[in-house]
């Protein structure tokens, strides 16, 4: 699971939660794989992405390095800051470990690079259940 | 962007390869509208595969062919009658400038013939030159048949009836081969060398299609919330889109399904959709797959895509399924680590309703939805089609399966916010829901005798087998 994908990801289906985001991440094996760099694709998620999160997450798992801890202000024209940004988005993998939910503890399991949010039927937010998706 | 190279707007006509009919106007629609192309029709396209058309340069129909799945190819036109001594008088007059730079003495060049839906035979092709003979046009080049830097082709149209052809052709054309379509990603991406599939893989033509519908282009996030083995991202992903998919099912995301290959017993343990990305050097493009119910929300408020692209359950051939305590849950080995939760069935209206609320929520104002939908053709009725007030149903094409069912891909673009009074609505008419208990009234009979059929040659096994279920796929 690449940080990018940490960065959207919500445990809010759960009941009692109501934001469940950002999700703890805990790693127990990260890969660190090569991506082209896109800068056009990176700059255009910027705005997009939780960025505080990305650090924070980043931090959690020690790959910040390199890392500003806050947006460039000039980032479309900044190379260095995107490709900083598009390694840790794009090319830091966790293999294995799992993903907590920030308000109840609630584990879900990361396995062989895929995260399992499958929530059991008795701790469904049945309010949320006809929101989808 | 082509842009307005000159006045003068050149014709040329798209040849369509001839299946897929009703998905053809929506794929050069969306690709004119994604690639900027401006184009106009000389006259209104038909259900015949040969379209005149215009545009202010040759770069317009180069972009398109570099897109189009339904395309076979462009030809500059020359020459277009309905009459073949007009046909000749049109090309002995032709400007020189348009010929010259291609017939030249260091071009090699050669002449092909087809006879739309008059099937002849090589020598009768043949032929068919030697009789026309344009002698006329001064081709002064040597002929090559394997590998012509220059191709003429010359076409006859017969209708489309093959076994109801006119004496003579209703159409003549005549021109200049600009550029092949791309026919051959049925070939590149075919299901049948993909390292990871599965019963529900989507064939590689309907797969591209669906991508054009999407509207997708470099530099894209696109998502399949129903995304099986994952062959709805290989071609959303060559046209540069980077790739999300969630599965409620572990054991296809894991790639620990039975394999669905009828030689193969075991799954490699490389296989999944990653690996498949891998084939094809698309992996930079991955991102990431989920193991998630679509019918529960997973994704933080602002996430926001370029297009969702899917083929959801129809709950013939794989369950229709979401997270609920409807059914005993019957948990196998490989899923005990992971606990997977029991699942209810999960009805068409509901999920359609899910899906357009997640796409009106989710896309990017001008993202598009594109998805299929089953139908039983006897009930079906364009009004009553999934609706949200904040996208609009762009594209509607019929895939025929059989005599009862075929199955409609729906393209959606948003095309306004929603407020928050908007979620939730019932969108649809209800006598689209339970297809899968219409589906089985309704086909009952037809089962029972491919029922009986099938026990009887292969003598009994379970009733799931591959016999039961509707085989839509044609991969060629
Ligand atoms: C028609 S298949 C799509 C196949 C896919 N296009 C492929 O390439 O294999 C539908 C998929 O939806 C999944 N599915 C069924 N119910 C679901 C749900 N509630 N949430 C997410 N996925 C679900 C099934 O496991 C199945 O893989």
């Amino acid at each position: 699971m690449k940080l990018l994908t940490h960065n959207v990801l919500s445990s809010k289906c759960l009941k009692g939660v109501s934001v469940g985001y950002p999700l703890r991440l805990n790693a127990t094996d990260i890969k660190v794989v090569d991506v082209d760099f896109n800068s056009e694709f990176v700059s255009r998620m910027i705005p997009k992405i939780n960025y505080s999160a990305l650090y924070e997450a980043a931090q959690s798992i020690g790959h910040h390095n390199g890392l500003p801890d806050a947006v460039a202000d000039d980032y479309e024209h900044n190379d260095d800051f995107l490709k900083a940004v598009h390694h840790v988005l794009l090319e830091v993998d966790v293999v294995s470990g799992d993903l907590e939910c920030p308000e109840s503890g609630r584990k879900f399991p990361i396995t062989r690079g895929i995260p399992n949010m499958l929530v059991n039927e008795n701790e469904v937010n049945e309010i949320n259940s006809s929101n989808g998706c | 962007m082509c842009a307005i190279a000159s006045n003068i707007w050149q014709r040329y006509l798209l040849w369509f390869a001839h299946d897929l009919v009703d998905f053809r106007m929506a794929e050069i629609k969306s690709l004119i509208s994604v690639l900027d192309i401006n184009m106009r029709w000389v006259e209104e396209p038909a259900d015949h595969p040969f379209w005149i058309v215009e545009v202010p340069s040759e770069e317009c129909v180069k972009k398109l062919a570099s897109r189009s799945i339904s395309l076979r190819g462009v030809i500059e036109l020359w020459a277009h009658s309905n009459n073949i001594s007009t046909l000749h008088q049109q090309l002995k007059a032709l400007n020189p400038n348009v010929y010259q730079p291609y017939l030249q003495p260091h071009l090699s060049f050669k002449v092909e013939v087809e006879t739309f839906s008059n099937h002849l035979s090589l020598p009768e092709l043949v032929d068919k030159i030697e009789v026309q003979s344009f002698s006329y046009l001064p081709i002064v080049g040597p002929v090559n048949l394997k590998n012509p830097d220059v191709k003429l082709w010359f076409m006859e149209y017969y209708g489309l009836e093959p076994n109801n052809i006119p004496e003579l052709p209703y159409q003549y054309y005549f021109g200049r081969w600009i550029t092949d379509g791309q026919r051959h990603l049925m070939k590149k991406f075919s299901l049948k060398t993909r390292k990871f599939i599965g019963n529900t893989s989507m064939d590689a033509q309907i797969s591209v299609l669906m991508a054009n519908q999407g509207k997708v282009k470099p530099g894209d996030l696109v998502l399949d919330p129903f995304v099986g083995t994952g062959s709805l991202l290989v071609p959303a992903a060559h046209f540069g889109a980077y790739v999300l998919g969630t599965d409620i099912d572990y054991l296809i995301l894991h790639a620990k399904t039975r394999p669905s290959r009828i030689q193969q017993k075991v799954r490699a343990s490389d296989e999944s959709i990653q690996a498949n990305l891998r084939q094809y050097g698309l992996e930079n493009q991955y991102i990431d797959v989920v193991v998630a119910d679509s019918s529960l929300p997973l994704w933080v408020k602002e996430f926001e895509l370029d297009a969702i692209i899917t083929d959801p359950p129809y709950g013939i051939r794989e369950p229709t399924e979401r997270v609920g305590t409807h059914k005993v849950p019957q948990i196998t080995e490989q899923q005990a680590p992971t606990h997977i939760p029991s699942k209810i069935d999960y009805g068409h209206d509901h999920l359609y309703q899910d899906l357009l609320n997640f796409a009106a929520k989710h896309l990017k104002l001008g993202g598009r939805l594109v998805t299929f939908i089953p139908i039983l053709r006897e009930l079906y009725n364009e009004e009553n089609m999934p609706k949200h007030p904040c996208l609009e149903l762009v594209a509607n094409s019929e895939q025929v399966l059989s005599a009862y069912v075929c199955r409609r891909l729906l393209t959606y673009e948003k095309v306004s916010r929603p407020s928050d009074c908007m979620a939730g609505e019932r969108t649809f008419d209800p006598s689209l829901e339970n297809f899968r208990d219409k589906y089985f009234n309704h086909c009952e009979d037809s089962r029972q005798v491919r029922r009986q059929k099938h026990y009887s040659n292969i003598g009994l096994r379970d009733s799931n087998s591959k016999t039961d279920r509707i085989a839509p796929e044609s991969d060629t």
